[in-house]
């Protein structure tokens, strides 16, 4: 396919065969606002925001599916366009409840944004009937509210397409239609996965997270509490966001300065755990391959693949590894290993989670994730919810300088950081399964293989003379092609790292939420992940096992991975569940 | 429209006709609308139950099928009840009280629009125009047409079907 050449307000603008006019005039430099648009996930021209004057159309079209073509005339700003767009806004408006300055989502709602932008001045014009609240609270995890729906669908496209869930949808017909559920269960009684994509797609405040801030403020001003902090690896990499940096700039130092700020006993990392979690994970994968156990070994540290599992594939639950994810093993080493060392009473720890995920606020209620008898982890927020409380204090961030995370559950290696991107897990898992069957020091630690956002990666390396098949896949849709394949017995793969989300958890549904206009061009995985894999090069230790805590933590407590403590306190068991 | 106000009582036979008539059109591209329709044949209605088989069978999520079955008017969520009763929401209808009508039956049946007692007895409808302006308010019990009513009359009417 060739380039072509089309005028845009006039000017000359060459785009290749097949893009869009939307995609074209991005070229010149134009951006035309969207709100349902999401490239690749939500194509239907929907909204009628981007509409555009071609020369010879009866009518405005939606720049975001037409395609260009040879000597199209295209303009982008005339009056026709600019008064069909605010129109637009102002029916939007109509029946949208306006609670705009308390809005979760206000100062960074698309809707707010557009309305600013293309001057609606009078927000009340088309005043007309105006949905009830219609929040269902029902899932651990988010909170829908329908009378702040504009109907783009984007919800129901990355639910449907990405994750291939599918569990809401348009319901009813015209005035009536509405986001729902089939018969309009409460989404906590569907097969939902908790993973959030909904959260992190939608433009406006109709679906956000459970927002647990003010529990954690309680328990931090409760002088009986010793209350701790974990962070995971992927809110490094995207929190600056929330404070304008730009998009993949690593906020490591800041972050732990801020959360010491805010008044956190400790200040620790995830990345511990997950340094933690490569350890029993690889040690499991080394015994199942060793005492020809089930095959492949599939990794658990996403909760949103684990309950996506439960529901749709739950003949493939002896496949999971038992290993909690990093979150659950990080609260429950807190709540035995160092409770003890400190000695403290694990009841009297509140154990926080800052998390790039809205399943884990799922996660820490489930069944078998309490070693010390209370629960791993208590409160669990995401990167937003984070962002949020250091807003609400007042604490500059952008200006804050690099602070280190406490001892001992602060130290980590490269492996462990880069669990937050799609092939992490498989990468770090590797660094040490493939030394401990050697038994030889390895040199490149870069299995790129492995590595970058496709959905669906493998592999295959010659280790000790063993062949080891390996795949990766992010977003449950692609997760199917490998469930499909190991169903079927098609697939010979010894490992299997999965999760829910889209690129991994630097694309998870608890991180900031990023503008349509933005994310459709640019990959937001990659540069979050790029953040990711750089402080990996930059560590001095990154292979797990050579973490001097991690060492530490299995010589004073656990003795040796998969030993019986490591059972008790780092493993979990999962249950089937049915598709509604 | 709320769903299932009657308990489900489908047959084995029922069943497998459904099961047919999926495997007969699942290979189709846009199967799905004309399995609903056929299952709305063989059932009378597409009950949950129903729904949850077609969306088992065919890997699709419920949701997309309730959705379809919302969308489109030829598709009941509920049985129709032993006396049907329909009320003309037309303009000339309308402006003669049949919204009061129509609210009156929705109270004393305890039921929505759509929807069937538990019963089986009564099973309520909104219509458009059935041509009998000159007698405005108009409804119809089994096809019988009543006209030129008040919420008076509901109650004399209703006790006929009883």
């Amino acid at each position: 396919m060739g380039d072509i050449t089309i005028k845009i307000n006039g000017m000359d603008v060459t785009a290749p065969e097949g893009s869009t006019i939307l995609e074209a005039a991005r070229l010149a430099q134009i951006d035309i606002p969207t709100l349902c648009y999401l490239k690749d996930i939500n194509e239907i021209g929907a909204c009628r925001m981007c509409v555009v004057e071609v020369k010879g159309a009866r009518t405005l079209v939606a720049s975001c599916v037409y395609p260009i073509n040879k000597g199209m005339e295209v303009w982008t700003n005339t009056p026709r366009v600019m008064e069909s767009r605010k129109k637009t806004l102002e029916l939007i408006l109509s029946n949208h409840r306006r609670e705009c300055l308390s809005c979760v989502r206000s100062g960074e709602c698309e809707l707010q944004q557009l309305c600013h932008e293309l001057g609606v001045e009078d927000e009340h014009f088309y005043q007309g009937e105006t949905p009830d609240p219609m929040l269902d609270d029902s899932a651990a995890h988010m909170i829908r509210d329908n009378s702040k729906c504009i109907l783009c669908r984007r919800c129901v496209a990355v639910c449907e397409n990405c994750q291939s869930v599918g569990v809401i949808g348009p319901n009813n017909r015209g005035f009536a239609s509405f986001i729902g559920t089939a018969f309009n269960m409460p989404l906590g009684e569907t097969s939902c996965v908790s993973c959030g994509q909904c959260i992190a797609v939608c433009p406006t405040g109709a679906l956000y997270e459970k927002d647990s801030t003010q529990e954690v403020f309680d328990a931090i001003n409760d002088p009986d509490k010793y209350v701790c902090v974990q962070a995971a690896p992927s809110v490094r990499a995207a929190l600056g966001e929330e404070f304008g940096l730009p998009i993949g700039t690593d906020v490591e130092g800041k972050m732990a300065a801020a959360l010491r700020r805010i008044g956190f006993d400790k200040v620790f990392d995830t990345d511990f755990a997950a340094d933690l979690t490569i350890m029993e994970e690889a040690n499991e994968l080394i015994e199942r391959i060793q005492n020809k156990g089930t095959l492949p070994l599939i990794t658990s540290c996403s909760p949103g693949w684990v309950k996506f599992c439960e529901h749709y594939y739950p003949d493939l639950i002896p496949h999971v590894s038992t290993c909690k994810s990093p979150q659950q093993m990080f609260g429950a080493t807190l709540k035995t290993y160092y409770a003890q060392k400190m000695g403290i009473d694990p009841a009297k720890i509140v154990s926080v989670s800052v998390m790039p995920c809205t399943a884990k606020k799922f996660e820490i209620n489930r069944p078998d994730q309490g070693a010390a008898g209370v629960p791993d982890v208590d409160i669990a927020i995401t990167t937003r919810e984070l962002a949020r409380m250091i807003k609400k204090l007042g604490i500059r961030f952008n200006d804050l300088p690099n602070e280190d995370f406490d001892d001992p559950l602060g130290e980590s290696t490269g492996a462990g950081v880069i669990f937050g991107a799609t092939g992490g897990v498989m990468e770090a898992a590797l660094r040490t399964a493939v030394e401990t069957l050697t038994g030889e020091e390895l040199k490149n630690l870069d299995f790129t293989e492995v590595r970058g956002t496709d959905g669906v990666k493998e592999a295959s390396y010659n280790v000790a003379g063993m062949d080891v098949k390996v795949a990766v896949a992010s977003g449950l849709k692609n997760a199917r092609v490998l469930l499909d394949k190991i169903r079927s017995g098609e697939a010979d793969y010894q490992f299997v790292e999965i999760m829910a989300c889209p690129g991994g958890c630097v694309n998870g549904g608890g991180q900031p939420q990023v503008r349509g206009s933005i994310r459709n061009f640019t990959d937001i995985r990659a540069e979050r992940a790029k953040v990711l894999y750089k402080n990996d090069s930059e560590k001095e230790f990154r292979k797990s096992h050579e973490n001097p805590s991690i060492k530490r933590v299995y010589k004073e407590f656990f003795g040796k991975p998969g030993s019986e403590k490591a059972h008790h306190v780092l493993h979990t068991s999962y249950v089937a569940r049915t598709i509604n | 429209m709320t769903a299932n106000s009657v308990a489900f009582s489908g047959t084995a036979q029922q069943q497998e006709e459904l099961l047919k008539v999926i495997n007969d059109l699942r290979d189709e591209p846009g199967c799905l609308m004309p399995i609903m329709q056929q299952a709305q044949d063989i059932y009378g209605y597409l009950p949950r139950e129903v729904q949850t088989v077609i969306s088992d069978e065919l890997g699709i999520p419920l949701e997309k099928v309730y959705g379809v079955a919302t969308f489109y008017a030829q598709f009941n969520l509920n049985p129709k009840g032993r006396n049907q009763i329909s009320v003309c929401l037309g303009t000339a209808c309308y402006v003669k009280g049949s919204g009061a009508l129509f609210n009156k039956l929705k109270e004393t049946l305890g039921i929505d629009e759509g929807e069937c007692t538990s019963d089986g007895k009564f099973s309520l409808d909104a219509c458009r125009c059935v041509g009998a302006c000159g007698l405005a308010p108009v409804m119809m019990v089994n096809g019988e047409v009543y006209g030129r009513l008040t919420t008076d009359d509901l109650p004399d009417i209703l006790k006929k079907y009883n």
